[in-house]
C-alpha cells in the first residue's frame, strides 16, 4: 500500500530525514518509534504534505501513486489520513459542519455521491456510537476550547468518518492518561480492518499495548536503525533509547 | 528531488494565483433597467429642493422643513475624520430626484410597470405576494420613489403601518411630524442634513402598544439612474410593548462613476419595546481597479426611549467603495438594551469605516457590541466605535469584541474605538484583535481533503459566526452566499 | 500667553544667528506652526485635550541668565552618585550638572552641534519631521538651551542619568522649552529618570521635546516622574527611533499637575527591535493626564508591549490614546497593548481610544482596555478577613498598580515612586 524508499526531507533548509525505507501493507499495524528529534513528526508532516517540509530525495508510493506529487488534500482523497499531534482550532466554526464538508469533498474526489444532510446525519451517528464520541463535542466550535483528549479522540472520530486507506497517528498519545488513550485506542482498533493500515507514531510503548503493532519500526536521527516485531517496543521501554544509540556508535566503530 | 520541489513551486503558485484571482468575483447585480425616469435637473438649490417637494406634493411645512436643513447643510463642512480617501464629491453634479416614470399610479401590485417587475423578479425580489416566502412584508424603493409595498392589507389589520414615506407624508402627517428627526436632527452631520433637505422616499412603520409584528418587515433598495443619488429616509416607531423585525437590503448596477448614496433611518422605541434592524448592504463596491461604486455615508440611529426598551442593529456590509456608517443607540430610558453585531467584508480598492455609537444616558443600561472585519485586496477596513458612559447612567455595562482578520499583505485592517467614561459606577471591556489565516489551519483543513479555497470559506464563516446568528434565517443564508462571493479566491 | 507674543518671540529667533546652524530647523518649525497653530479638540490626536485656555494667560518666556534654584527636597534616591542635568526654566544649566559615569558626555545642544555636527544635524527635529503637530513645532521653533547626551559605544553607564526639571514661577507664569537630544550608540545602554519641579505659585507651561536615537545592540531605559506642583502644566514629547536592533523600556508615570499630555512615540525601524511601554496615571482633584503612545512597527519581526493603568479620583480627567502602527510589509509583528482603569469618584472621567492601524496580515496584534471600579468583591472578602475599609482599598489599589511598579528596575527608584503613590492616595 505506502512505499517510502531512500526519502530525504527537512525544513528551512536542515536536512531531518536522511534515507527512510519502510513498505507498509494493507491489513498491518506499523509503529515508528524514537527519541526526541529523531524525525518521526518529520516523517508524518512530509507523508501529508505539509507545505514548509522539502522533499530533497527519495520516493513515496501510495497504492501505485506517486504520493509526493499530489496536493495535501488529493492525498486526503486518496486516502491518507494524519492524525494531528496538535489539533489546530478553527474559532466559530462547529466540528459537524467542518467534518460534513470533508467528507463531501473526499466523496467528490472519490467520484462518490455528496451525502445530504439527512444521510450524512445518518453516518455520523453510526460512527459517534461506534467511537463513543460525545454528541455534544460535534456542536461545539473546531477544536476551541477541547481538553488534550478531546482533541485526540476529535481526531480519530474524523479518521472513522473519512475512511481511509492508511492512517496516521502522529504522537496520538501524547499528553492523555491512560483512560484517554484506552478511548482513543479502542477507536482505533474499530477502525482496522483487513483493507487498511495503521501508522503510528509515538514516543513511549504504551500506546502499544493497546495498539499492537505488527511491525516496530526506530527510528534515529533521521534513518530507520532497527526494525522489527511488537517485542523490539518492550525491549526499548526497558532498557531505553540509550542501547540503541550504544548499538549505533558500536556499528559505527566497528 | 527535482520533481517535488518543481512540486512545491506549483503549490505556492497556485496560491497566488488564487490571491490574484480575486478579479474573478463578478457583481451579480450589475445590471440596468430600461426604463423612462422621471428626473430633476442635475445641482442643488432651493429650487430643486421646492421641485422635489412639490412632485411629492407635499405639505408647507414639510417644505419649510426640508429647506431649513439645506440652508444648515450649507453652513457645514463635508467630515475628513473617517479612515477613508475619496476625491470631492461635486454635490452640484448629482441628480437629487429620479422616479422610474409609470403611466398611472399602480393602486396595486399587479398594476406595476412589467419593466420593473422584472427587474425585481432577476433582483429575487417578487413582488407578487404569494410568490414570497410567507412572514416578510416589503417597501421597494427604486432611485427616489417606492414603487410598492406588500402586505399592507394584513398589517394594517392589527394597526400596524407599513407605507413609503411619501404616503405617511400624506396620511399620517402627525406621526411623521412628531418623529421625524427627532432622533437624527437634520443638523448632526453634514450628510443627515443632505438627506433632510432631499430625500425623496423611504419606509415608514408604526407598530402600535402591545404589537407584535407577525412577519418581518422589509425594505428593498435599488439605485438605477445614471448620475443621481439615493437619499431615503427610514422612520420606525415602536409603542410601548411591541415588536419589530426589519430587514434593509440593497444593490446597484455597475457603473463607471460613483454614486453618492446618503441615508437616514431613525428607530424609536418607546417602554418594553424591541426593534430588531438587520441590513444586508450589497451596494456595487466599485470593480477590480477601484473604478465606480457606491458612496454610503449613512446615518442610522436608534432611541431607547422608555424602560425596559431595547434595539439592536445587525449588519453585513459586503458592499459600497466607500462606507461612512455607525449605527447607534442612545439608551435613555432605564434598563435599555443595545446591541450592535457588524460583519463588514471589504476587498479590491473598498474602503470601510464603519463602527456603533452607544451612548449610555439612563440607569442600568447595557450595550454589546461585536464587529468582525475582514479586509482583503488592496481595501481599508476601520472600525470606529464610541461608547459613551454619562454622567447620570448608573451602572452601565458594555462589553465590545472586535476581531479583523487580514486576507493578503496589501490591504488594512484597523481599530479605533473611543471610550468616554463619566460615571464610576461603570463597567466597560472593549479586546480587539487582528489576525490572518493560519497556515496551520489551512493545512489541517487541506490534510481532511478540503481544498484551500472551501477552507478560507469555512474559517470566515467561522470568523463571523456570532454576527451571522444575529441575523433572521432567510437574510443569514443570503448572508453568508454573500460573504463566499465577495471574498471569492481573495486567499492562498 | 497670546499668540502674538510667540510670534514676535519666534520672529525674533528667525533672525537670530547666534546658534550654529539651527535656523534651518527653527525656520521651518516657525512655517509649520503658522499653517497648523495650537492645535483644537477638532484634531484627532486632541480630542479630548483643549489647550486653548492654556495660550489665553499670560507666560513669560526665560532669560537666558539663569538663577540657581535649591531642589534638594525634590532629590532622587541615589543623587550624589548618578549622573545629573539640571534644566533651569527649560534651559541646559551645566553648572549645576555633573557626569560620573565612563563612557558618557554631556554638554549644550550647540556644542553638541559643533563636536558631532553630522549627527545632530540629521537628528535633530526627526520629530517634526515625524508628525506635524504645532506643539512640537512651538518648542522646535524656540530651540535653545538644549542638551546633547552621547552614549558611547559599547558603554554601558553604570548609573541612572537624572534630569531635573526646574521652574521658577515665583513671579510670573513661566513657559519654559526644554530640548535635548540623546545619542545611545552601538551596544551602549543608558537609563534617563526625568523629574519636574516648579517652585513658586504662579502657573508653570512646559512644553519638552526629546529626542532619542538608539543604535544596534543598545538599549535605552527611561522612566519619566510627573510629580510637579499642583499648578504645573506639562507637554511633553519622548520621541525614540529604534534605527538598529534595541530594546527600549519605557515607565511613564503621572501624579500631580493641572495638566500634562505625556507623547511617548516609539518608531521600530530594525527588525527583532523589542519595545516595552508601561505607564501608571493617578488623578485627584482637577487633574487632566493625557497619554498618547505610538509605537510604529516599519519593519518585520518586531514585539512591543504595552500597559497603562489608571486610578481616577476628585473631578479629575483621564485621556489614553494608544496607537499601534503595523506599516505595509512588516509582517510578524507581536504587539500588544492594554488599558485599564479604575474610578473612584462619581466625578472622575476616562476617555480611552486604544487603536490599531495595521497594514500587513501576518501579525498578531490586539488591545484591550476596561474602565471600572474596585472590585467589590474583594473589598467585601478583605474587610471580612478584619481589615478596615481604607486599608482595604490601599491593599487592592496597590495591587492593581504592581504590574506597572514592577517595570521600575532600580529597587530604590521603585520604592520612592511607591511611597508617592502612597502618600498621593493618603492610603498610608
Amino acid at each position: 500500500m505506502l512505499r517510502i524508499k531512500d526519502l530525504q526531507a527537512g525544513i528551512e533548509g536542515k536536512q531531518i530525514l536522511k534515507g527512510i525505507n519502510l513498505e507498509i501493507g494493507a491489513g498491518e499495524v506499523h509503529a515508528i518509534m524514537g527519541p526526541n528529534g529523531s524525525g518521526k513528526s518529520t516523517l508524518a508532516s512530509v507523508l501529508a504534505g505539509r507545505p514548509e517540509y522539502e522533499v530533497t530525495g527519495g520516493s513515496v508510493t501510495f497504492n501505485g501513486k506517486d504520493l509526493l506529487e499530489f496536493s495535501p488534500e488529493a492525498r486526503a482523497g486518496e486516502g491518507l489520513f494524519l492524525a494531528f499531534q496538535y489539533p489546530v482550532e478553527i474559532p466559530g466554526l462547529s466540528t459537524t459542519n467542518f467534518i460534513k464538508t470533508a467528507v463531501n469533498e473526499v466523496r467528490k474526489y472519490r467520484g462518490q455521491q455528496e451525502l445530504d444532510a439527512v444521510s450524512f446525519l445518518k453516518v455520523m451517528k453510526e460512527k459517534m456510537k461506534l467511537m463513543e464520541m460525545d454528541q455534544a463535542l460535534l456542536t461545539r466550535a473546531l477544536n476551541e476550547g477541547f481538553s488534550g483528549g478531546e482533541k485526540k479522540r476529535n481526531e480519530i472520530f474524523q479518521m472513522a468518518m473519512l475512511e481511509p486507506k492508511l492512517a496516521v497517528l502522529d504522537e496520538t498519545d501524547s499528553g492523555l492518561d491512560i483512560d484517554a488513550i484506552r478511548i482513543v485506542s479502542d477507536g482505533v482498533n474499530k477502525f482496522r480492518s483487513k483493507d487498511n493500515a495503521v501508522l503510528a507514531i509515538t514516543h513511549y510503548q504504551r500506546l502499544l499495548d493497546y495498539i499492537v503493532p505488527d511491525f516496530v519500526h526506530v527510528l534515529y536521527n533521521g534513518r530507520i536503525v532497527k526494525s522489527g516485531s511488537k517485542e523490539l517496543a518492550l525491549e526499548l521501554e526497558e532498557r531505553g533509547y540509550d542501547f540503541i544509540k550504544n548499538e549505533i556508535k558500536e556499528e559505527a566503530a566497528a | 528531488m527535482k520533481s517535488d520541489i518543481y512540486h512545491q513551486d506549483k503549490h505556492i503558485d497556485s496560491e497566488i494565483d488564487i490571491i490574484e484571482q480575486t478579479v474573478s468575483s463578478e457583481y451579480k447585480y450589475g445590471f440596468v433597467t430600461n426604463i423612462e425616469a422621471d428626473e430633476a435637473p442635475p445641482g442643488l438649490s432651493e429650487d430643486i429642493i421646492r421641485f422635489i417637494s412639490s412632485k411629492k406634493n407635499e405639505p408647507e411645512w414639510m417644505l419649510e422643513w426640508r429647506l431649513k436643513a439645506f440652508k444648515q447643510w450649507q453652513k457645514m463642512e463635508e467630515p475628513n475624520w473617517a479612515h477613508i480617501k475619496y476625491p470631492r464629491v461635486n454635490y452640484q453634479d448629482i441628480i437629487y430626484y429620479s422616479a422610474p416614470k409609470q403611466k398611472v399610479k399602480p393602486g396595486s401590485i399587479e398594476e406595476v410597470d412589467p419593466e420593473l417587475r422584472k427587474t425585481f423578479d432577476k433582483l429575487g425580489i417578487s413582488l407578487e405576494e404569494q410568490k414570497r416566502i410567507s412572514g416578510v412584508a416589503v417597501d421597494v424603493v427604486m432611485d427616489s420613489v417606492s414603487i410598492a409595498t406588500t402586505f399592507k392589507t394584513q398589517l394594517s389589520e392589527l394597526g400596524i403601518i407599513f407605507c413609503s414615506m411619501s404616503e405617511a407624508i400624506q396620511k399620517h402627517p402627525d406621526l411623521v411630524r412628531k418623529y421625524l428627526s427627532s432622533v437624527v436632527p437634520a443638523s448632526d452631520n453634514y450628510f443627515a442634513a443632505l438627506n433632510s433637505a432631499v430625500f425623496s422616499d423611504g419606509s415608514f412603520c408604526y407598530i402600535p402598544k402591545n404589537t407584535r409584528c407577525p412577519m418581518e418587515l422589509s425594505t428593498y433598495f435599488r439605485i438605477n439612474a445614471q448620475n443621481s443619488g439615493q437619499f431615503e429616509r427610514t422612520l420606525i416607531i415602536a409603542e410601548e410593548g411591541s415588536y419589530v423585525s426589519y430587514l434593509e437590503g440593497c444593490t446597484a448596477p455597475k457603473r463607471d462613476e460613483n454614486q453618492l448614496h446618503a441615508a437616514v433611518v431613525e428607530l424609536i422605541a418607546m417602554e418594553r419595546a424591541e426593534i430588531k434592524y438587520s441590513t444586508v448592504q450589497n451596494w456595487f463596491p466599485g470593480d477590480k481597479d477601484g473604478n465606480g461604486g457606491i458612496y454610503n455615508f449613512v446615518t442610522k440611529r436608534g432611541l431607547c426611549k422608555g424602560d425596559y426598551s431595547k434595539i439592536s442593529w445587525a449588519q453585513v456590509e459586503t458592499g459600497s467603495a466607500i462606507t461612512w456608517k455607525y449605527p447607534s443607540v442612545i439608551l435613555k430610558g432605564d434598563y435599555s438594551v443595545g446591541e450592535f453585531y457588524s460583519v463588514a467584508v471589504t476587498n479590491h480598492f473598498q474602503q470601510a469605516d464603519t463602527g456603533t455609537k452607544m451612548s449610555h444616558l439612563g440607569k442600568h443600561t447595557k450595550s454589546r457590541i461585536v464587529s468582525k472585519g475582514i479586509s482583503a485586496g488592496k481595501s481599508q477596513n476601520s472600525y470606529r466605535g464610541l461608547v459613551h458612559v454619562g454622567k447620570n447612567a448608573l451602572n452601565a455595562r458594555n462589553f465590545s469584541q472586535c476581531d479583523s482578520m487580514l486576507l493578503g499583505d496589501k490591504c488594512g485592517a484597523h481599530t479605533f474605538p473611543y471610550i468616554e467614561v463619566k460615571n464610576n459606577t461603570a463597567i466597560v471591556e472593549h479586546e480587539a484583535t487582528t489576525s490572518k489565516i493560519g497556515e496551520d489551519q489551512l493545512f489541517y483543513c487541506n490534510q481532511r481533503g478540503i481544498d484551500t479555497e472551501t477552507a478560507v470559506a469555512l474559517i470566515i464563516n467561522g470568523f463571523a459566526r456570532e454576527v451571522m446568528n444575529k441575523l433572521p434565517m432567510e437574510f443569514a443564508v443570503e448572508a453568508k452566499k454573500l460573504l463566499a462571493v465577495s471574498l471569492e479566491g481573495s486567499v492562498g | 500667553m497670546n499668540m502674538d507674543l510667540i510670534r514676535d518671540r519666534m520672529l525674533a529667533f528667525k533672525h537670530n544667528e547666534d546658534g550654529v546652524g539651527f535656523s534651518k530647523i527653527r525656520s521651518e518649525a516657525i512655517d509649520l506652526f503658522e499653517q497648523v497653530g495650537i492645535p483644537t479638540s477638532r484634531n484627532e490626536e486632541w480630542k479630548y485635550t483643549r489647550l486653548g485656555g492654556l495660550f489665553q494667560s499670560p507666560f513669560t518666556f526665560p532669560e537666558m541668565s539663569m538663577e540657581v534654584i535649591e531642589y534638594s527636597a525634590n532629590y532622587l534616591p541615589g543623587h550624589d552618585t548618578a549622573n545629573i542635568i539640571v534644566f533651569v526654566d527649560g534651559v541646559y544649566s551645566s553648572v549645576q550638572s555633573k557626569v560620573t559615569s565612563k563612557g558618557l558626555q554631556i554638554m549644550s545642544l550647540e556644542e553638541g552641534h559643533k563636536k558631532y555636527p553630522s549627527f545632530v544635524e540629521a537628528h535633530l527635529g526627526d520629530s517634526q519631521r515625524y508628525i506635524q503637530d504645532g506643539i512640537i513645532a512651538l518648542n522646535t521653533a524656540l530651540i535653545h538651551g538644549g542638551v546633547f547626551i552621547f552614549a558611547e559605544k559599547g558603554k554601558l553607564i553604570d548609573k541612572p542619568l537624572y534630569i531635573y526639571h526646574l521652574v521658577g514661577c515665583q513671579r510670573n507664569n513661566m513657559l519654559s522649552q526644554p530640548r535635548s537630544l540623546v545619542h545611545i550608540a552601538p551596544g551602549a545602554q543608558l537609563q534617563i529618570v526625568e523629574t519636574y519641579v516648579s517652585i513658586g505659585q504662579k502657573e508653570s507651561l512646559t512644553n519638552e521635546v526629546m529626542e532619542v536615537i538608539v543604535e544596534e545592540g543598545a538599549l535605552f531605559d527611561y522612566v519619566k516622574i510627573q510629580h510637579d506642583a499642583v499648578h504645573a502644566n506639562h507637554l511633553g514629547t519622548t520621541y525614540i527611533r529604534q534605527i538598529g536592533k534595541s530594546v527600549v523600556h519605557t515607565v511613564n508615570l503621572t501624579f500631580q499637575g493641572k495638566l500634562v499630555r505625556n507623547n511617548i512615540q516609539i518608531i521600530m525601524e530594525a527588525m527583532h527591535s523589542e519595545a516595552y511601554l508601561y505607564g501608571l496615571y493617578v488623578q485627584d482633584d482637577k487633574m487632566h493626564v493625557d497619554n498618547h503612545t505610538v509605537v510604529d512597527n516599519r519593519v518585520p519581526n518586531c514585539y512591543s508591549n504595552e500597559l497603562y493603568k489608571g486610578v481616577l479620583t476628585g473631578h479629575s480627567t483621564g485621556v489614553f490614546n494608544g496607537k499601534i502602527f503595523v506599516r505595509e510589509d512588516a509582517q510578524k509583528i507581536n504587539a500588544f497593548q492594554s488599558n485599564k482603569n479604575i474610578l473612584l469618584s462619581e466625578t472622575a472621567t476616562i476617555n480611552t481610544k486604544p487603536q490599531l492601524e495595521i497594514y500587513a496580515d501576518d501579525v498578531k496584534c490586539s488591545h484591550g482596555c476596561t474602565v471600572g471600579r474596585l472590585d467589590e468583591e474583594g473589598l467585601f472578602y478583605l474587610q471580612s478577613r478584619g481589615v478596615s475599609e481604607g486599608v482595604a482599598k490601599a491593599l487592592m489599589l496597590h495591587s492593581f498598580m504592581m504590574d506597572v511598579l514592577e517595570q521600575i528596575k532600580d529597587v530604590e527608584l521603585r520604592e520612592y515612586i511607591d511611597q508617592l503613590i502612597v502618600n498621593k492616595l493618603h492610603l498610608s
